[in-house]
């Protein structure tokens, strides 16, 4: 198995692909951050009997003033940035993971149902998604959170709801040609049942081109979380995601204190950067069309 | 044409019809507005007298009637905070929104086109390879960040554009201009330039897509082959063919920025109806929320629409149904 994948053409092309190795580099670094990231410091950033005042709104270390302990400086409160990144970090790639979960789950099934029973559950289900997609992804979770108010529970969902629909479109896509197929016709006339049909035959022969989309979406779901967390709707202070340090670092960007925003904001950017890299990788790979 | 027309027309009205119900059914769930008109020590009785002023013990189904007969006739209600009309309140800021996501635009085309052609003519060279690298950059990049980081770098470090607001404006048919005036030019450099570096870095990775793909096609060839220059090679025959793709994707980022331009104008104080919105979610000011929806909806509808119109226009093999 693992010599089989050491020697297959994607282990060759990934080896010869600087964007790939650099991609995947990153996002192994982010998930090595999220995992062992709390262990590495000392301060919990929600523990309050961990801060002390008297260190607040330090410099990074390499400025006059700086001090060893906190690298990236500290905020008002005494917290220290990078501290709040390990654990911001945490905030925001659960629920750009879970978000994507949910859609892709969801998705995928509309998708199947629509593309394997047509007819009226099918109109219903892609008029939905047309008027969906005419509307920016942003605006709708921002109407949504507007309306549920805050919640790291209430970001899912909303993210889920518009996260759906590439999922339902492309499978539905794949579905429809798929069933055509002799193998379908096959399963259908040896009297399967549908759900059997749909889950054994049809299901694993839809899910390659959605690895693409979901190895993007956590991307774009984080920054879509950071954006609404930014304008105040999304995650509640408690739980300060990586958009929520970057709009408390705003509050004092004009006294000149740059670092508490800066710096969550280079996190976001990395991840997202390494995502998007290892994503086009992906995307070249599996769609053999574009070669 | 005009049965497409007709057929549009009729398909647009219903989306945005699916829209008002959806916005009548969220709006439902945001809170008792009720306790936006009164005074906080407002009796029991006084509390029932609004509620019924403002028509909310009906059903939901008279209510929402009520909601949708007067949205039609262009009745949105007064704004709970500003006690005027919301659709005032909207239109009064709707240009300085337009113009800032024209400028973005204007910005994302004159860098991504010569850019995305010059990528995919070249896809090998290195140039290109730093190109499509700052493109994806561009993509992941949270808008909002980089507007903080501009206004700390060119605002509060070395003070050579303004952070916040609009500036003079000048009127022109009774609209307030900012691009009229010195002033609205340098307070609009720092929002343009972060709302656009988004839509720049998707319009670049299409062109480049497009060209890449008519790269290979024979008349390509065959245009060089008869001695055109590169430039017409490129421009004429290259660009026109690869643009059809980027026009659709046009059409989305308009619709893009106009949402982006929200966060953009919360950074940077921009008084358009982007921060009116923000603004009004946090003060629960629902009759302004819906109008910049239901305004929002029918420009995006009318984007979509112009785009298949603008399709035919450049593809003649594209015919309307």
């Amino acid at each position: 198995m693992t010599t089989g994948f050491l020697r297959s053409e994607f282990f060759h092309n990934y080896k010869r692909s600087t964007s790939a190795i650099v991609g995947s580099g990153l996002m192994l670094f982010f998930a090595a951050c999220v995992l062992i990231g709390p262990f590495l410091v000392t301060q919990n950033p929600y523990d309050i009997a961990s801060l002390d005042l008297m260190d607040s709104y330090k410099p990074p270390m390499w400025l006059e003033g700086g001090d060893s302990r906190f690298p990236l400086g500290t905020d008002g409160q005494g917290r220290d940035v990078w501290a709040s990144i390990l654990y911001g970090a945490r905030i925001s790639v659960f629920i750009g993971l879970v978000a994507m979960i949910a859609s892709c789950t969801i998705g995928t099934l509309l998708g199947l149902i629509a593309g394997f029973y047509g007819g009226v559950v099918d109109s219903v289900i892609m008029r939905i998604a047309d008027i969906q997609l005419s509307f920016p992804s942003i605006l709708i979770a921002l109407f949504l959170m507007s309306a549920v108010g805050t919640g790291v529970d209430k970001v899912l969902i909303a993210l889920t709801a518009v996260g759906w629909v590439v999922y339902a479109r492309t499978v539905r896509g794949s579905t429809l040609s798929e069933i055509e197929k002799e193998y379908v016709q096959a399963a259908k006339v040896a009297g399967l049942p549908n759900h059997k049909i749909i889950r054994k035959h049809v299901l694993p022969n839809v899910l390659t081109p959605l690895i693409v989309i979901a190895t993007i979406q956590v991307g774009t779901f984080v920054l879509i979380e950071a954006s609404l967390s930014f304008l105040g709707v999304g995650v509640p202070i408690t739980q300060p995601s990586l958009g929520l340090l970057i709009k408390n670092g705003f509050d004092v960007l004009f006294s000149g204190l740059w670092w508490t925003s800066v710096f969550p904001g280079f996190a976001i950017m990395t991840l997202v950067f390494g995502i998007n890299l290892f994503g086009d990788f992906l995307r070249d790979e599996l769609n053999p069309r574009l070669k | 044409m005009f049965g497409y027309l007709l057929k549009r027309l009729i398909q647009m009205t219903l989306v945005l019809w699916v829209v008002s119900v959806i916005v009548f059914l969220m709006m439902s769930f945001t809170g008792d507005p009720v306790f936006m008109v009164v005074p906080i020590d407002a009796t029991d009785s006084e509390i029932a007298q609004a509620r019924r002023l403002l028509g909310l013990d009906q059903s939901p189904l008279v209510q929402y009637w009520r909601f949708l007969t007067s949205l039609v006739q262009g009745d949105f209600g007064q704004s709970y905070v500003f006690r005027q009309p919301a659709m005032t309140l909207i239109l009064e800021r709707l240009p300085a929104t337009v113009e800032m996501v024209l400028v973005a635009m204007v910005m994302a085309v004159a860098v991504a086109i010569p850019l995305g052609v010059y990528a995919g003519a070249n896809p090998e060279g290195r140039l290109s390879r730093t190109i499509m690298a700052g493109s994806l950059l561009g993509i992941s990049l949270p808008g909002f960040w980089v507007g903080m980081v501009l206004i700390y770098l060119f605002a509060v470090h070395w003070g050579v554009f303004p952070s916040s607001g609009r500036g003079d404006t000048a009127e022109l048919f009774g609209l307030r201009i900012s691009l009229l005036t010195w002033d609205g030019w340098h307070h609009i450099i720092l929002p343009a330039v972060t709302l656009s570096l988004g839509t720049m870095a998707i319009l670049l990775r299409m062109t480049r897509a497009g060209m890449m793909e008519v790269g290979r096609q024979d008349f390509m060839k065959f245009a060089r082959a008869k001695g055109a220059t590169r430039h017409d090679v490129l421009y004429k025959h290259g660009l026109k063919n690869a643009l059809i793709p980027v026009v659709t994707i046009f059409g989305l980022q308009l619709g893009d920025l106009i949402a982006f331009a929200t966060i953009t104008e919360t950074i940077f104080s921009w008084p358009g109806m982007g921060k009116l919105l923000i603004d009004s979610i946090y003060r629960a000011d629902r009759p302004v929320i819906v109008v910049y929806l239901m305004l929002v909806a029918l420009i995006f509808v009318v984007i979509n629409f112009l785009v298949d119109l603008v399709y035919t226009l450049i593809d003649p093999r594209i015919s309307l149904k």
